[in-house]
């Protein structure tokens, strides 16, 4: 790592509950000292108009995602199995509502 | 707000050899374009592509941060408490603004630090509307409804750009946007139709200056524009800078009609063949000047943005230390 690189604040994602009942959606990241910080700069970046009641943050490099190289091998296997899904099933009419 | 041209600045070329492998991945991108497929940050892309979005969304980014100064100037001055608010929370805005930019730009592999030493070294431009000075308080009315209504005019089409997290970014930063113009417009309207004589003459005034800058927002003809051509292959702009720079022109010639103000064009007229309005010739060696470091307000603006920054070096380090010691505390008492 780079002197640079360790001087510079820590990058956290951020994560808003738009309402009660509602999930926590990733809506975009900031660079913060520490989580409390980073709370609390999240609410003023990304609630100005009150587009939360309860906010996420962690730490960018403590996610772990999928390689977008291998989409095809993960996602592609599950396109063939289309008995999944509700609508395979071709029921008579007076169950269709089922 | 911003706009203009950002993607005023060195022509780079692509790099002409290429393995076989890079040309197969270069053909699934290429594909993934046409599709109107969007591009997120960890798939493959084409250095050029890299290079480009990086240049335009931290020069973005840097136009909202720089464009804070113009307006700032007003904030303890405005004229009512209800003013001062509006504005706080917009200058605010343009803050938020060019923090979702640089977040974008940070997913294409560059530090939040390399982009900002860019820019205050010089080696990045901003949007050069920002070069010229907020005289009266008729400028920020002006700056919303005119500066403001031009950047959402050349916003609103980046909200569909190939690339994800910029796309996203825009979306954001519109919604917000049309508070920043309708705000402005309110606020030359109040003087306009409530005002005294002097106060409808600062308007006309801040107008007079403001109009042609405004029209350059939209960035050099786009016989001339250098980046133009590749941009739109890729989906990273998607409306000319002429179309656009014409759109703003016809919206906005019947808002000054219903705000009594003229604009400063004595061949702005309707053009019945084409269903526009014709305007007079851009002068753009004033353009270039400006972009070129020699605008009333380059060097104070510049200026201003190192200073916060160097000022501000010391509570940046102060919490980064802060953070270090609480983390070891807790490591401790864990032990």
């Amino acid at each position: 790592m780079s002197e640079a690189a360790r001087n510079e604040w820590p990058l956290w994602e951020v994560f808003v509950r738009s309402k009660a009942g509602l999930d926590h959606k990733h809506c975009g990241s900031l660079h913060a000292a520490d989580a409390a910080m980073a709370i609390q700069l999240a609410r003023e970046v990304y609630t100005r108009r009150q587009e939360g009641s309860s906010v996420w943050v962690v730490r960018s490099d403590q996610i772990v995602a999928s390689d977008p190289a291998d989409k095809d091998m993960y996602f592609d296997p599950m396109e063939d199995k289309v008995y999944r899904h509700p609508t395979f099933y071709q029921l008579p009419a007076e169950v269709d509502h089922m | 707000m911003y706009t203009q041209a950002m993607d005023v600045g060195p022509k780079d070329e692509a790099k002409a050899v290429q393995t076989l492998q890079e040309q197969e991945l270069q053909r699934r991108f290429d594909e993934r374009i046409d599709a109107g497929d969007f591009i997120e940050a960890k798939d493959w892309m084409p250095d050029h592509y890299r290079k480009t979005l990086v240049r335009q969304i931290s020069q973005h980014a840097h136009s909202e941060i720089v464009g804070m100064l113009p307006e700032g100037n007003w904030i303890s001055r405005a004229p009512t408490l209800k003013r001062k608010a509006i504005l706080l929370a917009k200058v605010q805005d343009e803050g938020g603004h060019g923090l979702y930019l640089y977040a974008a730009a940070e997913t294409l592999g560059v530090s939040r630090d390399q982009l900002l030493d860019a820019l205050h070294t010089g080696r990045a431009k901003y949007s050069s509307i920002f070069n010229y000075p907020t005289l009266t308080w008729a400028d920020v009315g002006v700056i919303g409804w005119l500066v403001d209504g031009a950047a959402i005019m050349n916003q609103v089409p980046i909200c569909r750009c190939s690339y994800a997290p910029y796309a996203r970014a825009m979306v954001r930063i519109c919604k917000e946007e049309s508070f920043h113009q309708r705000q402005g417009y309110e606020a030359l309207l109040t003087m306009m139709k409530h005002g005294t004589e002097a106060q409808r003459a600062m308007v006309q005034d801040a107008v007079n200056r403001w109009w042609w800058p405004s029209l350059m927002m939209f960035g050099p003809p786009d016989s001339e524009s250098v980046h133009s051509a590749q941009s739109m292959r890729w989906g990273i702009k998607r409306v000319s800078n002429d179309e656009l720079r014409q759109k703003f022109v016809d919206a906005t010639v019947p808002q000054a009609e219903l705000l009594g103000v003229t604009l400063p064009d004595p061949e702005l007229k309707w053009n019945e063949a084409c269903g526009h309005y014709d305007f007079g010739a851009i002068d753009w060696s004033e353009f270039w000047r400006v972009v070129n470091g020699h605008g009333p307000c380059n060097k104070e603006r510049l200026a201003a943005r190192v200073k916060a920054w160097d000022d501000g070096a010391w509570v940046r380090e102060a919490a980064l230390a802060h953070a270090r010691k609480q983390q070891a505390k807790t490591m401790k008492e864990a032990a």
